[in-house]
């Protein structure tokens, strides 16, 4: 049964479409950190992943030492996070969700338009040394470069969920999240710890942005994986990095099903739409996603 | 969402605003169609005018109804296409499929609607994502809907009405000037009905809504049908009249943001607000590319003053959430309101 060529295939497929999900979740990680300490759904967080990208690329071509472009574009992103609660957060806190949404809609277009203008239109190749060879496990090819960016993600899942049980400013956080007034009754400094945590998705979007830049080159489209992430935080819920995470595998391999075995009946290229139909039929059964908190109450 | 609905409460004695109104319509109808260059209606008016009617439609929905779409573009997508096959594989006459089309259009806005009945906030918000990568692919795809047309772009039938010719920019303007009318007017007549005030109610608290008897659900279908018919017509007018071919590429996310966008800028939950939104959305580039060539001489390349464009349209909308988050329409307000005490004192 094993040896049947077709079942080794769908294996293939669905083996690809996981690690191309993980790829998925790696985007919406980021969102998932913002809206669990602000409950504001980041648009821009797309934006960043090319801002960061694009940084680092071109500061890589103007000879900067790759370690030393990695710490230069995180201080950037984290300039960026902390100048983004000051002049968009702030001003707008205690404004409704949908406000806030809206809000980061503009600064999607802001950031979008300003790294371009900054760093050029031109597509940039990005080569982080990782061989994208093919290599073989019982009869079925797994692309290299996905295995390592598995791992990356993996890693970073681990990271930032030992900082949320165990440090301090991981505690804050989820005081923040959890009642926000409480958090500044008792006097955490919500200005500092909301720029903490814009600044720590800056970081996922970087990882994010040299994965996906590697694979896509580093050019606008980039900006365009949040297309992709949102239907994963839909399925996962917008509120559980776990969620993501298993809502960006049940969504890659899906994906990737659906457009080999369904994808000819209908002319192919529906992997634009398939994941939010995906995620869709998901919701009408669980409206809060996999994972998310349950609300009651309406926005 | 909590914002000031501008529902009409009693009429005033003397109706200055009625009369406003209807020197403006006088202006719109006999003067502009004289004075106005065949660059002004195509660049300026039409594109205006189009996008006034997609604002009003999805403000129905979000400003009134506080359901965020970000599918606008897929259901004037749907309008367009709708018109144009009517017209082509049943041979109707253009006010019949204008009609078609926003119902075909309303009909696909009802099953988009659907998830709304379940999902809130964001969930429905990112739901209507799925409305807009659909109809783009589904139009792209299956070239049946552009008539089988190599490119996928297909010329609009020539604007006639009856036996009226309004090919020509300035019946064109006149076309489209019309329908927004008709529609401004019926939208501002369900706004004050019973419909109007349940969308209302139902967006500033659901559960009290259905506790004191407010049919929640139709509510909401119906607040998707209609936003999505007007938006149909809209995207007629859009293909008609300004662009003059059928195409999907047009109608994509950025053209959802923008109606988003307009409304925001405008003022949501209001009327006006869709009109002086998409009136700065559409001068604005026209206006910055002029400012950039006359400052610059040329110096500045497309490609910079479209990220130019960019990055401000983006601050635009921020500093409007932040500081006007009532939109133009508020500034207005206050501007009229000022107008009229100093005519009073003075």
């Amino acid at each position: 049964m094993m040896d049947s060529p077709e079942l080794l295939f769908a294996v293939e497929v669905a083996v690809g479409g996981l690690l191309s999900g993980v790829m998925y979740a790696l985007v919406a990680i980021g969102f998932v950190l913002i809206y669990k300490t602000s409950g504001v759904l980041n648009f821009a967080q797309g934006a960043m992943v090319l801002f960061a990208a694009l940084t680092f690329v071109s500061l890589v071509e103007r000879q900067v030492p790759f370690w030393a472009a990695i710490a230069v574009t995180l201080v950037i992103m984290a300039g960026l996070g902390f100048a983004i609660e000051r002049t968009v957060l702030r001003p707008l806190s205690n404004r409704s969700p949908m406000t806030l949404f809206m809000a980061t809609l503009g600064l999607s277009y802001v950031i979008e338009g300003a790294a371009q203008l900054i760093w050029g239109t031109q597509v940039h190749r990005l080569d982080l040394g990782v061989s994208n060879a093919p290599f073989e496990v019982g009869g079925i090819f797994i692309s290299t470069f996905d295995l390592v960016a598995a791992a990356i993600a993996a890693a970073m899942v681990s990271v930032l969920t030992l900082f949320f049980r165990y440090t301090r400013t991981g505690l804050s956080f989820r005081a923040v999240a959890d009642d926000t007034f409480a958090a500044i009754a008792v006097g955490l400094r919500l200005g500092r710890i909301q720029g903490t945590v814009w600044t720590a998705a800056g970081v996922v979007a970087l990882v994010a942005g040299l994965l996906w830049g590697a694979r896509l080159g580093v050019q606008f489209s980039l900006s365009l994986v949040v297309l992709k992430a949102l239907p994963v935080l839909v399925l996962g819920g917008f509120d559980s990095i776990v969620g993501a995470i298993v809502a960006g595998l049940v969504i890659g391999a899906t994906e990737k099903l659906a457009e080999v075995y369904l994808g000819p009946f209908v002319g192919g290229g529906i992997e634009s739409w398939f994941a939010y139909a995906v995620a869709l039929v998901v919701l009408l059964v669980r409206p809060s996603g996999l994972f998310g908190k349950k609300l009651v109450e309406r926005y | 969402m909590s914002l000031s609905a501008d529902v009409p409460v009693a009429p005033p004695r003397v109706n200055l605003r009625a009369l406003g109104l209807l020197a403006l319509l006088a202006v719109a109808v006999l003067v502009v169609p004289v004075i106005a260059s065949p660059y002004v209606i195509e660049a300026i008016l039409l594109p205006f005018l189009a996008l006034s009617l997609a604002g009003l439609g999805l403000n129905l929905l979000t400003g009134y109804g506080g359901q965020v779409s970000l599918g606008s573009a897929a259901f004037m997508a749907v309008g367009a296409f709708a018109a144009y096959n009517f017209q082509l594989r049943l041979g109707v006459s253009l006010p019949l499929a204008i009609v078609l089309a926003a119902a075909t259009a309303a009909a696909i806005g009802v099953v988009f609607g659907l998830p709304s009945l379940r999902l809130r906030g964001f969930y429905l918000a990112v739901s209507t994502l799925a409305a807009q990568f659909f109809v783009q692919w589904a139009l792209t795809k299956f070239s049946w809907f552009s008539n089988d047309s190599a490119s996928g772009v297909v010329a609009a039938p020539r604007l006639t009405v009856a036996s009226l010719d309004l090919d020509a920019p300035q019946g064109r303007y006149l076309f489209a000037l019309t329908l927004v009318v008709g529609i401004t007017f019926l939208v501002h007549r369900i706004v004050g009905s019973r419909a109007g005030v349940n969308l209302i109610a139902v967006r500033d608290d659901e559960t009290a809504a259905k506790v004191i008897g407010v049919p929640v659900l139709r509510t909401k279908l119906v607040a998707f049908a209609i936003s999505s018919a007007i938006i149909g017509v809209a995207g007629v007018i859009w293909a008609y009249a300004y662009l003059r071919t059928v195409e999907p590429a047009g109608f994509n996310l950025d053209r959802s943001f923008q109606v988003l966008f307009i409304i925001i800028i405008g003022g949501l939950a209001t009327i006006r607000g869709a009109f002086l939104g998409a009136a700065l959305i559409v001068v604005f580039p026209l206006l910055l590319a002029r400012t950039s060539s006359f400052a610059f001489e040329g110096l500045v390349d497309a490609g910079v003053l479209k990220l130019v464009e960019r990055v401000v349209l983006g601050l635009v909308i921020i500093l409007f959430l932040i500081a006007e988050p009532n939109g133009l329409s508020a500034i207005l307000g206050r501007a009229t309101a000022r107008l009229r005490a100093v005519l009073r004192r003075g």
